[in-house]
């Protein structure tokens, strides 16, 4: 899932103040289950933001909405009638959401409410980690499951930087080291000769290098 | 002088099993605490989200009051200590809002502690006097120059 963490309210209030009417809307998927942008989160910043424009003499007046999914057109459908009574949108979506929004209401304000961070996971209550960085070429067949693109501090391809210690990554050393990760995990499903194999050096252009990507699908256009 | 004649209005959600409990014993035993506490009774502190506390003070409470059962002593084992942590969270977003972070507080009472629970009230009910009525209370808050 997309993983993100709110604004603090001083921030999302110098981003709204020049409104009267705001919708705080906030999207029922990925940023749901981070509890950055669910109804609940949407209730909670809403409140904060009435509150600390009260105090601080600003007119504006917040309303709540929630919807399935902000980056898909036929779920902002259900919303155009609620964004069209006001002002201006804060979405609780990631920037793929916020920018679906403003894309589709385009005379409309529209402002992000969060800040999207990574492609991650819940590993316990309350911790998500980044597990995967989008770089558009995979390789985690070849690491037993375990992406040192991501994992690793110094996106290590062919083995360890050696500066690790007790299992543990020399930059940050609450993190564990993903080579030694990538070692125990190819050894448990026996294929260590993985690692025998040099790895050219990585291809970076369906990376970020030529700008935003798009995937086009021959087989679905209409 | 913030004091003077202001009596504070506190929503005191109070678990069932424990705080609750000890709020009717003080009853039964005769202990008086400050009428200034509205008590909600809940299942356990642990069903307590931000968002009703963030509730309870939009809507004009002065402080609200978390009364959990002991450290250790949950019915459902560790709900006071999910509370716990929610109210920390609520007190750092009060003072992201610019309200005083000891407008709430969460304390830990046993069904048996009747009179730790009045003594806690007292104090709380002392700590929201100290810091005066909640600011969002105040009328005509919005600046009439910015109105048109």
């Amino acid at each position: 899932m997309i993983v993100a963490q709110r604004k603090t309210i001083p921030d999302l209030l110098a981003i709204v103040e020049k409104h009267r009417k705001l919708l705080v809307l906030g999207c029922g998927t990925c940023v749901t289950v981070c509890l950055a942008g669910g109804q609940r989160e949407v209730s909670i910043i809403a409140s904060a933001l009435r509150m600390a424009a009260k105090l601080k003499g600003l007119p504006l007046e917040v309303e709540e909405a929630t919807i399935e999914r902000q980056c898909d057109n036929v779920f902002l459908e259900q919303a155009a009638d609620t964004i069209k009574n006001h002002d201006a949108v804060l979405s609780l979506g990631c920037g793929a959401g916020v920018q679906a929004l403003a894309e589709r209401y385009t005379g409309k304000p529209v402002y992000a409410g969060l800040d999207t961070a990574f492609i991650g996971i819940l590993e316990e209550r309350g911790v998500w980690a980044e597990k995967c960085a989008a770089c558009g070429a995979c390789v985690l067949h070849q690491y037993g499951g375990i992406c040192p693109v991501t994992r690793c501090a110094k996106h290590m391809l062919n083995g360890p930087c050696s500066g690790s210690t007790e299992d543990h990554c020399e930059v940050d050393t609450a993190r564990p080291c993903a080579w030694q990760l990538i070692y125990k995990r190819l050894k448990e499903i026996g294929q260590l000769d993985q690692l025998k194999k040099t790895k050219p050096p990585k291809n970076w252009r369906p990376s970020l290098a030529g700008g935003c990507r798009t995937i086009i699908r021959e087989d679905h256009r209409v | 002088m913030k004091s003077d004649g202001f009596q504070p209005k506190i929503v005191a959600f109070c678990c069932h099993y424990c705080a609750y409990s000890s709020a009717d014993l003080a009853g039964s035993m005769r202990i008086q605490y400050p009428p200034n506490v509205r008590i909600i009774r809940t299942p356990c502190t642990g069903r307590l989200e931000t968002e009703y506390f963030m509730k309870a003070f939009e809507n004009g409470a002065d402080g609200v009051l978390v009364a959990g059962c002991l450290e250790g002593g949950c019915h459902f084992v560790e709900g006071n200590l999910c509370a716990k942590r929610r109210v920390d969270y609520t007190r750092d977003m009060l003072a992201e809002i610019g309200l005083e972070k000891d407008r709430i507080r969460m304390v830990n009472i046993s069904a048996a502690m009747a009179r730790p629970l009045a003594d806690t009230i007292t104090d709380m009910v002392e700590t929201v006097r100290k810091l005066g009525p909640s600011p969002l209370k105040k009328k005509n808050l919005v600046k009439l120059e910015s109105r048109t």
